[in-house]
């Protein structure tokens, strides 16, 4: 068996005294873990960071097998040590990645998307919005995506304000009546408008890491989500 | 098998699961004590049983020692008020090896990791942010692996100093002493370029 891909590192343990089992998100093989000998020593471990995107050829003698890769670097994002929420977001990506997929499964769209905001991570003042973005493509990508298209209870598709807490669905302020309280607030943000603020961002986190407690989480075991999302929502609040 | 071909045996099995040493090099570590058996297997089995014995982690900076607080924090003349975190103990060793910092350490046992499971209580971080109001320290040294755990956790330890009165540096990243430029990786580089300086 052999293949080749391109992937982003999510995870790394060390296997022996100088090798390492390397966990990618590969763009066709999807979560796929491997052996990269040498992958502990000084010449590759800076390459195997988590985020950092690699070519990779993997080899087994059976498909189920473990295998090993081979890996040629062709991005490191190194570069986003020295800034505190940037790498903040870049381990909530790769623990909510690690976490949530399943093994050897495709997902080449939010593969591109990961990519995509790994890439703004640092660079771009919005990368908080794509983060949002990135999060609300996860939960789509696995099943349990918001619908945002048009009133639960009215069936209009303006105005909407609000996210019911249960259904995932949008309700606009007059659909929302007395039940207002009980619902998220809904930032433009999550429908493709918005400039992007802040504390509209915050908002956005709180209904993605609502779902992604209430619906993600309990289906794969109610696990508690990664504390590394929680730690880049605190620290997007404190940076205001 | 006799008793004591398998304690030979059972020897070469506890050598072989040290670091650097397979089954292979272990049995030859094992024949080479036997025939140097008073000038090495003898002090040696009396130097692990000693150490065995004795070594236990400083209850201050958690480094390794023989008595309860280590020579280092019973030094008062590393009392300069800097405190220099490291992950481990090597990484203890390895500055003390440079004979460049004279100050006192902190080992936190770790680095988070969210997929060890490892958060700030598994780490000795709530024990240095006592350190640092009871010790009379004025600047934190972070000393920690550039990595992204690493520096994740130098991160979270600035933002449990903010506000405590206290100067927190870190280690300088980039072309390390003999390095040629051709032969380092990009993220290197950056930082390298990033945190340039007048020359």
């Amino acid at each position: 068996m052999e293949w080749r891909d391109q992937g982003a590192v999510l995870a790394v343990r060390r296997h022996g005294e100088s090798a390492a089992i390397v966990e990618l998100f590969t763009e066709a093989h999807g979560r796929h873990a491997g052996v990269v000998r040498g992958g502990a020593g000084r010449r590759m471990a800076p390459l195997l960071q988590p985020g950092a995107q690699l070519e990779v050829t993997w080899r087994a003698r059976l498909e189920d097998h473990l295998g090993a890769y081979a890996v040629e670097p062709l991005k490191s994002r190194a570069d986003l040590m020295s800034d505190r929420v940037a790498l903040a977001g870049l381990n909530a990506v790769t623990a909510l990645l690690h976490f949530s997929l399943p093994e050897r499964a495709p997902h080449p769209v939010l593969y591109r998307r990961t990519i995509s905001v790994l890439d703004m991570l640092g660079r771009s003042e919005l990368w908080p919005l794509a983060y949002l973005r990135w999060e609300m493509a996860l939960l789509e990508e696995l099943g349990f995506g918001l619908d945002l298209s048009a009133c639960a209870v009215t069936g209009t598709r303006d105005d909407l304000a609000y996210v019911s807490p249960k259904s995932g669905r949008a309700v606009s302020a007059e659909g929302a009546g007395e039940w207002a309280e009980r619902l998220l607030p809904l930032p433009p943000e999550m429908l493709g408008a918005g400039d992007g603020a802040r504390e509209n961002v915050l908002a956005g986190l709180g209904i993605t890491g609502h779902f992604l407690a209430r619906w993600l989480a309990p289906a794969l075991g109610d696990r508690p989500l990664p504390e590394a999302r929680a730690r880049l929502v605190d620290m997007l609040g404190r940076t205001t | 098998m006799s008793d004591a071909t398998r304690d030979i045996e059972t020897l070469i099995e506890m050598m072989a699961r040290l670091p650097g040493l397979g089954p292979r090099s272990a049995r030859r570590a094992v024949l080479h004590l036997i025939k140097k058996r008073e000038l090495l297997l003898t002090p040696l089995a009396d130097a692990m049983h000693v150490v065995a014995a004795t070594a236990r982690e400083c209850a201050r900076c958690g480094n390794i020692g023989t008595t309860e607080i280590c020579d280092i924090c019973r030094d008062e003349r590393r009392a300069t008020g800097e405190l220099c975190v490291v992950e481990d103990v090597a990484d203890l060793w390895a500055m003390e090896r440079g004979q460049a910092f004279k100050g006192r350490y902190h080992v936190l046992g770790g680095t988070l990791s969210a997929l060890d499971a490892i958060g700030p209580d598994e780490l000795r971080i709530p024990r240095l942010v006592q350190r640092v109001k009871d010790e009379g320290i004025t600047e934190v040294i972070l000393a920690l692996n550039a990595t992204v755990d690493g520096q994740t956790t130098a991160h979270y330890i600035a933002d449990q100093l903010e506000g405590a009165g206290v100067r927190v540096t870190s280690l300088a990243q980039g072309v390390p002493i003999g390095g040629e430029l051709d032969y380092l990786d990009d993220g290197t580089i950056s930082a390298a370029l990033k945190a340039r300086k007048s020359f």
